[in-house]
Formats: C-alpha cells, sequence, structure tokens
C-alpha cells in the first residue's frame, strides 16, 4: 500500500482550534503533490516550519514577509526554463498582512507579468501572528490593537479592499473567495483554478481564535455564518466576470448572529450605528453578488 | 562549510502537540457513522479512518491523541453527537 500524499502534517503549533491551517490544510491538499509553494511570513508560516522542521508534503520555501510573490515567479521561470512547468505548478502564499499591505506592490507586478501561478491569501482580517494589528482586511468596526475601541474611535475606522476586484482589474483569469465552513468548496475551487493558465487569486476566510475571540470550536461555525450573513460573499470569478455565488439562506440571519460570537465585535452589539453600518455591507454585498 | 537549509517533509511530527490538550475527545465507537465530517474540520490534522467496523456496518474514525489538541472542532461539527469532550486526566 502506498502512503497517502498529506499536505500538512501535525505537530504543528498553530493555535487549538486554528481556522487559518484548517483553510490551507485543505487547498494544499487539493493542490496534490505537484507543487512548489512558497509561504509569506506569518501564522500559516511561524507554526509549520519552525527550524529543523516542517509540517508540509510538498516543496515549501518561506523567504520574507513581502516576497512571496517575487520569490514564486522566480521558481515559475526555473520551471520554464527546464520545460517543467505543465508538470509542476506554482503557488504562492500569504496572510492578509502580506497580500493586502506588505506583499501588495509584489504581488501586482507578479499579476501584471501574467506569471501561471495561483496566489493563496489566508484572510484572518488582521495581522495575528505579531498580535492582532489592523490590516487593509480588517473590517469597518472590528477591535484590535492597534484600532481598539473607546471613547473617541469604535474599533477600525478604514473599509475592507476589495482584493478580489482588484485581482480581476490586473486580468486574473480565476478569482474566488471560499471558507473552512465548507471545504470541499475550497478543495474545488483550488482545483479548478489549477486547471487554468496565468495568473490566479484565492482569497480563504480563516477564523482566529485569539484575533477574533471565540472558543476554540467555533471556525467552522464562524466561517459558515460569515457567509449566511451576506458579510463575506463566496464566489468566483473568471476572465474578471462573476460567475457563481454561493446563496445564502432565506430569510437571511442578521449579521449580530455572527459579530455576537467574537469579542472584536463586542463594542459594535451596544452601538446600533455601528451594527447599521455594518449590516448596510451585508446587505450590499447581496445585492452586489446576487446572493 | 555548507548550511543545511532545507529540512525534510512532514517532520513536524517530532513535536507532540497532544500535550497541550485539556479536554479530550472521545468517539462513541457504536454512534459514529464514518461520515469523515470530523476528519475534515480537524485542523492538526489528527483523525483518520481506523477501519473497525461498528455494529451498523460504519467505518469508525479514530484520534491520534499524540497530536490532538482538544479544540473540540470535531465534537461540535459531528452531525450525529458521537463525540463527547472530557476533562483529560494527566
Ligand atoms: C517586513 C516585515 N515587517 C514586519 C514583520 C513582522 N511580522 C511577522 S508576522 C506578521 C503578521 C502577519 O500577518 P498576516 O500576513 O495577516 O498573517 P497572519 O499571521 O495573520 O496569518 C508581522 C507583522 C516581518 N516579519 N517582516
Ligand atoms: S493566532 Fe490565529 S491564525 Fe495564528 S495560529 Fe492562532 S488561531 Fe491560527
Ligand atoms: S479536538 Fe480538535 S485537535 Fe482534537 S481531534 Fe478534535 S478537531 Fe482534532
Ligand atoms: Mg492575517
Amino acid at each position: 500500500m502506498t502512503k497517502q500524499y498529506q499536505a500538512l502534517s501535525p505537530g504543528h503549533t498553530a493555535c487549538a482550534g486554528c481556522g487559518e491551517l484548517l483553510a490551507m490544510r485543505h487547498a494544499l491538499q487539493a493542490a496534490g503533490p505537484d507543487v512548489i509553494v512558497t509561504g509569506a511570513t506569518g501564522c500559516s508560516e511561524v507554526t509549520t516550519s519552525g527550524y529543523p522542521d516542517s509540517s508540509f508534503g510538498m516543496p515549501w520555501i518561506h523567504s520574507l514577509f513581502e516576497n512571496s510573490s517575487s520569490v514564486a515567479s522566480g521558481i515559475a521561470a526555473a520551471l520554464r526554463y527546464q520545460k517543467k512547468q505543465d508538470k509542476i505548478k506554482v503557488i504562492a502564499t500569504g496572510g492578509d498582512g502580506a497580500t493586502f499591505d506588505i506583499g501588495f506592490g509584489a504581488l501586482s507586478a507578479m499579476w501584471s507579468r501574467g506569471d501561471d501561478i495561483l496566489y493563496i491569501c489566508y484572510d484572518n482580517e488582521a495581522y495575528m501572528n505579531t498580535g492582532v494589528q489592523a490590516s487593509g482586511a480588517t473590517l469597518p468596526g472590528t477591535s484590535t490593537t492597534t484600532s481598539p475601541s473607546g471613547a473617541v474611535e469604535q474599533g477600525n475606522m478604514m473599509p475592507k479592499k476589495d482584493m478580489p476586484a482588484i485581482a480581476m482589474a490586473h486580468g486574473c483569469v480565476y478569482v474566488a473567495t471560499a471558507s473552512p465552513g465548507y471545504p470541499i468548496d475550497i478543495q474545488n475551487k483550488v482545483k479548478k483554478a489549477l486547471t487554468m493558465k496565468g495568473p490566479k487569486y484565492i482569497q480563504l476566510l480563516s477564523p482566529c481564535v485569539p484575533g477574533w475571540g471565540f472558543s476554540t470550536d467555533q471556525a467552522v461555525k464562524l466561517g459558515k455564518l460569515a457567509h449566511q450573513t451576506g458579510l463575506y460573499p463566496i464566489f468566483e470569478a473568471v476572465n474578471g466576470q462573476i460567475t457563481s455565488a454561493m446563496k445564502v439562506p432565506k430569510p437571511t440571519p442578521s449579521v449580530s448572529a455572527y459579530l455576537e460570537l467574537q469579542k472584536r465585535f463586542k463594542h459594535v452589539l451596544k452601538n446600533p450605528q455601528l451594527l447599521a453600518t455594518i449590516q448596510a455591507i451585508a446587505d450590499a454585498n447581496i445585492v452586489k453578488y446576487g446572493l | 562549510m555548507k548550511n543545511k537549509i532545507s529540512v525534510a517533509a512532514g517532520t513536524s511530527k517530532n513535536n507532540k502537540t497532544g500535550a497541550w490538550r485539556s479536554y479530550r475527545p472521545e468517539i462513541d465507537f457504536e454512534k459514529c457513522t464514518g461520515c469523515g465530517i470530523c476528519e475534515s474540520v480537524c485542523p492538526e490534522p489528527c483523525i483518520s479512518n481506523s477501519h473497525k467496523i461498528n455494529k451498523m456496518g460504519k467505518e469508525v474514525r479514530q484520534i491520534d491523541y499524540d497530536y490532538c489538541k482538544g479544540c473540540g472542532l470535531c465534537a461540535a461539527e459531528c452531525p450525529f453527537k458521537a463525540i463527547s469532550m472530557k476533562i483529560e486526566k494527566k
């Protein structure tokens, strides 16, 4: 009997109940063994690759926080030179901080070059590995260590960057979002992406136990509620056109069903104006994506 | 002198993270329908098919306690309530 390929082995040091490692495991398992993966600094890297151990089953390379895309481009160029580009696929990965902010220039360049690379973002909506600082992926109203809720400000003041739209504007052939609430959907989207040539982007919602403040058994439930409330639209787009979106239940649960399970939104439930702002984001998503 | 900067795949198994656990998930052998949902939601992952058959004729899942951190996701997501979390006695 041949030993089954395991993309992610246990013994990593992610928090008990980590939604990021759960999302990553399904994505990388679906990609299969014939891949080379680059990882940016962040929880997905720190918890899995403490020297001299690795949790990964495929060649996996970490360089810096900001250059996962650039390293991936170099690997793709080397594979082209060796004429192995059809046999071995390249995947670049990073957290939301690495993707939306710090590695954004390199990512934009990778997409602009049209490199045949799938970029996967683990979106836990803040810089978690360094202790929950707000990023370009943080929702308005979220309490983080750099956007605490107090008398003057009620959490993060900035909108969440629309990275999928930014990816589409770069001409990505495939753009999708998914969540560990629906592991098979993650797997299907990764498999589909890897059949396409050109730049691709998949953004995985990644519930974070200490960063969001929920009990360790809730990552999957939150992954579902984020979608069901309309706050995290799950969809795919081919060549810039939205081709499918996962419908929300009707009647649609209000965003408070999702927010009330998380400490980062505790103050929001006591602030009707802020709650309405967040509900409006979900309502707009439902209209925009036809959820 | 050459510095070795690459490491072997899957070697994180050297870390027995099961020591972190304060609650222990236990699968009820006769209640498990072998659906595999627990296996798919475990972030470690440390649940697999035991290939042992219960009275319903189902292949029961098993937990590798060397790595289980006791998060409770498997118990929360089991549609058949076949997994219970018990205080870990050490
Ligand atoms: C250039 C640079 N700036 C800052 C850091 C410190 N740092 C390491 S991990 C991290 C947070 C990563 O956040 P994100 O990309 O969202 O991944 P997460 O940990 O949330 O999964 C930061 C700020 C660094 N390693 N390199
Ligand atoms: S801080 Fe969050 S993302 Fe990082 S390992 Fe813990 S649960 Fe996972
Ligand atoms: S309690 Fe958590 S770590 Fe342990 S087997 Fe269940 S899902 Fe896996
Ligand atoms: Mg993050």
